[in-house]
C-alpha cells in the first residue's frame, strides 16, 4: 500500500480499488471469527481453497474471510455471491458438492439453508432469515462486508473517509459538539455521556492526552466487543482517530483482555498497516494531527476493565483501582489527562459523524439512543451476537431475534448486566432495553451480556454462580468487597448444598448493603446485584432452598434426587450402561432402580434414556 | 484556607489535606487501619468511611482519601456510619480473630462473635508495609501477590526480596504486628520475608547497628556525605 498523504489520495486509492472489482465476480465470503474456528471453519476454509485449486477456479473465484457474522449458533456461514445464497453451519465434507452444485451448477443445495422452525420454509437470503429481520446492524453488518485483515476492504466501505471529512472540515469542539448532541452514551456499561467525558479531557490542563479502548471485556458471556474487533477493527481504530483529534491526544493505547488473541492479532495487523500508508504517525493525510497506537495485553483479571485498574495495569503495575476523587479525564495514565472508551463506544463515533445528529438520535429512546450489540446466548434457540435498537423490548429479542426458548422449557428470567446486573423476570420482559429503564428493575445495560434462562434454571444457584465468579475476581484490595464477596459466596454455597439456615436472606441484604456501600470500585458497589435481583424476584426459590431443602428447578444437586418411572421405563438398559458409578440396578425388560446413595447427578442417565423415564425430584 | 465543619465543628484545613488528616488532628476519632500520614492515602480498610454533604449530595465515603473542601459537612457517627464501621469491623474479626488491634476495635464498637466461619489471617492487608517500601524508603522490595482471598504481601516470585535493606519501616508501620524482626550481634532478619542481612559493627563502640547493604543503598543515593560517616553508629557520630 502506499503511502496517503492527503484527503485527494486517500479518494483516488479507494476509486481505484473499487474500480478494479467486480461486483459480479464470483465470492465465497466464510466467517472465522473465534466461534466459527470453535467449530472448525479453518478446515472449512482450507479444503475451499483445495477444491477450488484442484478445478482451476482460484483465479475465477474469489474468497473473502470475514470475522463473525452475529448468527453463531449457525457457523461457520458460507454466503454465495453475487446469489447471495447462505448456507449454515458447513462443513468440510459439503465443500466438494457446493462446488459442483452451486460453485458450477447454480444449484441450491437445500440441506445447507436455513429452515425457519415455525413455517418450516428454507430460507436463501440471508436478510429474510427472522434472525437479521429483526436488527438493525448499522455497526455490525459491515462485519459481512471486509475481510478484517484488509485494509483495502475497509476502503470499499467508505473507510477513514469519515477521518478525512474529520480532519479537514470540523475543529475538535465541533466534533465533540456532535458527539455532546448525538447523545452517545458509553457502551462499556457505566452509560456516562460520551461527548462529556470527550470534553472535561480535552479542557484538562496538560500537555499529554491518552486515548484508551478499553477491550477487556470480562463479563462472562459477552462478547460483542471480540466481535467487532475480530470483525472490524479499522472501525474501531478510525472512531480512536476521531476522539484523538478532538480530545487533543496524539497517543492512544487498545488494552485487549488476553484472552483474545485472534482480535489482538487483527488488531495489530490493522495498526500496522495504518502505518505502512501513513494513516498513523505525523500529519495525517496532510494535516497537523499526529497520532500512534499501540496494543497492551491484559494478564487474565476481570478487574483490569475497571478503568483506573486498566491504567495501573498497562503502565506495568498491580492492576488494581484506585478512589476516583480525581477523574481520569484529569489524571489518568501516567498521571496525565485521559479518554476511555469502550470498544463499541469507538465503532459508533464514524457513524454518528457520517449519518447525522438528526439520524443518530432517532434511533432509541429518550434517554438511550443509538443501537446496542447483544450477546444472546443462554437457553435460547439462536445464539449469537444481535444489534437492536435502544428501545426494543427484552420479549421481542428473545423470540423475534432469539427464537424463543431453546429445548421444551419455558422462559423463566432474563440476566443483563453480567455479574454487576439482574436477573429480569419472565413478567417483566416487555420492557424496552434502556440504561435508565433496566436500573430501575433492578439490573443494568453492562456491556451487553443477554443471558436467557429457562424453568430448569435455579436462580439460587445463578446467584451463587455470579458471587463465585466476583470473589474470584476481586483484586482484593478492599476489605468489603474482598471480605464480603467471599461471606457472601459461602452464604448461597450453603443455601444451594441444603445447608441453609433461617436469616440467611437477611444476612445476604445486610452484606450486600455494606459490599455495595464500602467498596471502592464498581466491582464491589455492583456485586450484589445478582444476589439483590434474585432475591427481589425469586425469593419463594430462597425459602424452597433454606426452609424445605428443595431446589425447585431441580438443578442444586444437594438438594434433588433422581428416580426411574416405573410408567415410562422399558428396562433397555441404557442408563445402566452408562452411570459412572453403577448406581443403576434391574435386569433386561425389566423396571430399573437408581440407589440414591451412590447417585452423583450427574445426568449421564437423562441424556441416555430416550423413553424420559428418568425423574428429577 | 478552607473551612469546612466536622460533627458541626468547623475546622480550617490547607489546599491538600484530606478529611481524615483534618479530623485527627481536631481531635476527632476516626477510626483507621490503613492511613499513616507519612505516606499517600490508599481507601483499602474501609473503616474510615464518614457521611459527607457536599452541595445537595450526601454519600458514604473514606475520608483518608477525599479532599477537603470548602463548605462540606463531615458527620463521623451517624446511625449509616456506625452500621459501617461494625461490619467493616465484623468482616476484618471474621479473617483475623487473633489480631489484638482488630479484637479492640471490636470491643469499642461493640461487634460481638462475627457471623462468618473464622480465618486466622494475622495480616489485615492494609498495604501499610508496601506502601512505606516504595514511597519513602524507595526500594519496593515486596508487592501485592495474587488476588481475592489469595491477596498477600511479599517478595516478587516469593523468593527472600533482592532489594530489601533491612530496614524495618514496614514492621514499624504495621498495625498487626505480623511482620518480625529478630537480630543478634551479627545478623537482623525480617522474618516475613525470609530476608536475612548481615550487619555492620560500628567502629567505635563496636555494636552491631545496620546491616552492610543498607548502608551501601544509603550512601548510594545521598550525596556529600564522607565515607567515614557510615563506619559509625548514630550514637558515636
Amino acid at each position: 500500500m502506499k503511502s496517503i498523504n492527503t484527503p485527494q489520495e486517500l479518494e483516488k486509492i479507494r476509486k481505484e480499488i473499487v474500480g478494479g472489482r467486480d461486483p459480479e465476480k464470483p465470492c465465497i465470503a466464510i466467517t472465522s471469527g473465534t466461534s466459527a474456528r470453535a467449530y472448525g471453519s479453518e478446515k472449512v476454509i482450507d479444503t475451499l481453497r483445495a477444491a477450488l485449486k484442484k478445478q482451476g477456479l482460484t483465479e475465477k473465484i474469489d474468497i473473502r474471510i470475514t470475522g463473525g457474522q452475529g448468527f453463531d449458533e449457525r457457523e461457520p456461514l458460507l454466503i454465495v455471491y453475487p446469489q447471495d445464497i447462505l448456507y449454515q453451519q458447513v462443513k468440510p465434507k459439503d465443500i466438494s458438492e457446493i462446488v459442483s452444485e452451486t460453485l458450477l451448477g447454480n444449484r441450491i443445495i437445500d440441506r445447507l439453508l436455513y429452515k425457519d422452525p415455525q413455517t418450516g420454509e428454507k430460507i436463501v437470503n440471508k436478510d429474510d432469515i427472522p434472525f437479521y429481520k429483526a436488527q438493525t446492524p448499522y455497526i455490525f453488518g459491515n462485519n459481512s462486508k471486509i475481510d478484517p485483515t484488509s485494509i483495502e476492504d475497509y476502503f470499499t466501505i467508505g473507510g477513514y473517509s469519515t477521518l478525512a471529512k474529520v480532519l479537514t472540515e470540523f475543529s475538535p469542539e465541533q466534533v465533540i459538539d456532535i458527539i455532546k448532541k448525538s447523545d452517545l452514551r458509553g457502551r462499556g456499561g457505566g452509560g456516562f455521556p460520551t461527548g462529556m467525558k470527550w470534553e472535561s479531557c480535552r479542557n484538562a490542563p496538560g500537555n499529554k492526552h491518552y486515548v484508551i479502548c478499553n477491550a477487556d471485556e470480562g463479563d462472562p458471556g459477552a462478547y460483542m466487543d471480540r466481535g467487532l474487533l475480530e470483525g472490524n477493527p479499522h472501525s474501531i481504530l478510525e472512531g480512536m482517530m476521531i476522539g484523538a483529534y478532538a480530545i487533543g491526544s496524539d497517543e492512544g493505547y487498545v488494552y485487549v483482555r488476553y484472552e483474545y488473541p485472534l482480535a489482538s492479532e487483527n488488531v495489530e495487523k490493522a495498526i500496522g498497516q495504518l502505518r505502512d500508508c501513513g494513516l498513523l504517525g505525523e500529519n495525517i493525510l496532510g494535516t497537523a494531527f499526529n497520532f500512534d497506537i499501540k496494543v497492551s495485553r491484559g494478564g487474565g483479571a476481570f478487574i483490569c476493565g475497571e478503568s483506573t485498574a486498566l491504567m495501573a495495569s498497562l503502565e506495568g503495575k498491580v492492576g488494581e483501582p484506585r478512589a476516583k476523587h480525581i477523574h481520569t479525564v484529569e489524571s489518568g495514565l501516567w498521571d496525565q489527562p485521559t479518554d476511555l472508551n469502550n470498544v463499541e463506544t469507538w465503532a459508533n463515533v464514524p457513524l454518528i459523524i457520517n449519518k447525522g445528529v438528526d439520524w443518530y438520535t432517532s434511533i432509541g429512546t429518550e434517554g438511550s439512543k443509538g443501537t446496542k450489540i447483544f450477546s444472546l446466548v443462554g437457553k435460547v434457540k439462536n445464539t449469537g451476537l444481535v444489534e437492536v435498537p435502544m428501545g426494543m423490548t427484552i420479549k421481542e429479542i428473545v423470540y423475534d431475534i432469539g427464537g424463543g426458548i431453546a429445548g421444551n422449557g419455558t422462559l423463566k428470567a432474563v440476566q443483563t448486566g453480567g455479574p454487576s446486573g439482574g436477573a429480569i423476570p419472565a413478567s417483566l420482559i416487555d420492557m424496552p432495553v434502556d440504561y435508565d429503564k433496566l436500573k430501575e428493575v433492578g439490573s443494568m445495560m453492562g456491556s451487553g451480556g443477554m443471558i436467557v434462562m429457562d424453568d430448569k434454571t435455579c436462580m439460587v444457584d445463578i446467584a451463587r454462580y455470579f458471587m463465585n465468579f466476583l470473589k474470584d475476581e476481586s483484586c482484593g484490595k478492599c476489605t468489603t468487597c474482598r471480605e464480603g464477596t467471599r461471606r457472601m459466596y459461602e452464604v448461597l454455597d450453603a443455601i444451594t448444598q441444603g445447608e441453609g439456615k433461617d436469616g440467611d436472606i437477611e444476612l445476604l441484604e445486610e452484606l450486600s448493603w455494606i459490599v455495595a456501600e464500602g467498596s471502592l470500585c464498581a466491582l464491589g458497589q455492583t456485586a450484589p446485584n445478582p444476589v439483590l435481583s434474585t432475591i427481589r424476584y425469586f425469593r419463594d426459590e430462597y425459602e424452597a432452598h433454606i426452609k424445605e431443602k428443595r431446589c425447585p428447578a431441580g438443578v442444586c444437586k444437594a438438594l434433588i434426587t433422581y428416580s426411574i418411572d416405573e410408567e415410562n421405563c422399558t428396562g433397555c438398559g441404557a442408563c445402566k450402561k452408562v452411570c459412572p458409578v453403577e448406581a443403576i440396578t434391574g435386569e433386561k425388560k425389566e423396571l430399573h432402580t437408581i440407589d440414591p446413595d451412590k447417585c452423583i447427578r450427574c445426568g449421564a442417565c437423562i441424556a441416555a434414556c430416550n423413553f424420559d423415564a428418568v425423574k428429577v425430584a | 484556607m478552607i473551612k469546612f465543619t466536622i460533627d458541626g465543628v468547623e475546622v480550617e484545613a490547607e489546599e491538600g489535606q484530606y478529611v481524615l488528616q483534618v479530623a485527627l488532628d481536631n481531635g476527632f476519632d476516626i477510626p483507621h487501619l490503613c492511613y499513616h500520614e507519612a505516606l499517600e492515602p490508599y481507601g483499602a480498610c474501609r473503616l474510615c468511611q464518614v457521611e459527607i454533604t457536599n452541595g445537595n449530595r450526601t454519600r458514604l465515603t473514606t475520608s483518608c482519601n477525599y479532599p477537603a473542601l470548602e463548605g462540606i459537612d463531615v458527620q463521623t457517627s451517624t446511625e449509616k456510619v456506625i452500621k459501617a464501621r461494625k461490619m467493616v469491623i465484623e468482616l476484618l474479626l471474621a479473617r483475623s480473630p487473633n489480631v489484638s488491634i482488630i479484637k479492640e476495635l471490636a470491643e469499642e464498637y461493640s461487634v460481638g462473635t462475627p457471623r462468618f466461619k473464622l480465618g486466622d489471617d494475622d495480616c489485615i492487608l492494609c498495604g501499610l508495609c508496601e506502601r512505606v517500601c516504595r514511597e519513602i524508603v524507595g526500594v519496593e522490595a515486596i508487592s501485592f501477590l495474587g488476588r481475592g482471598s489469595d491477596r498477600k504481601v511479599g517478595p516478587p516470585l516469593g523468593i527472600n526480596p533482592q532489594t530489601c535493606i533491612g530496614c524495618g519501616a514496614c514492621a514499624y508501620v504495621c498495625p498487626t504486628d505480623c511482620i518480625k524482626v529478630e537480630e543478634n550481634e551479627n545478623e537482623r532478619t525480617i522474618v516475613r520475608w525470609e530476608r536475612t542481612l548481615p550487619m555492620k559493627k560500628c567502629k567505635v563502640c563496636g555494636r552491631s547497628f545496620a546491616p552492610w547493604f543498607q548502608l551501601d543503598y544509603f550512601g548510594k543515593i545521598t550525596e556529600g556525605i564522607p565515607k567515614d560517616f557510615w563506619d559509625k553508629c548514630p550514637d558515636c557520630r
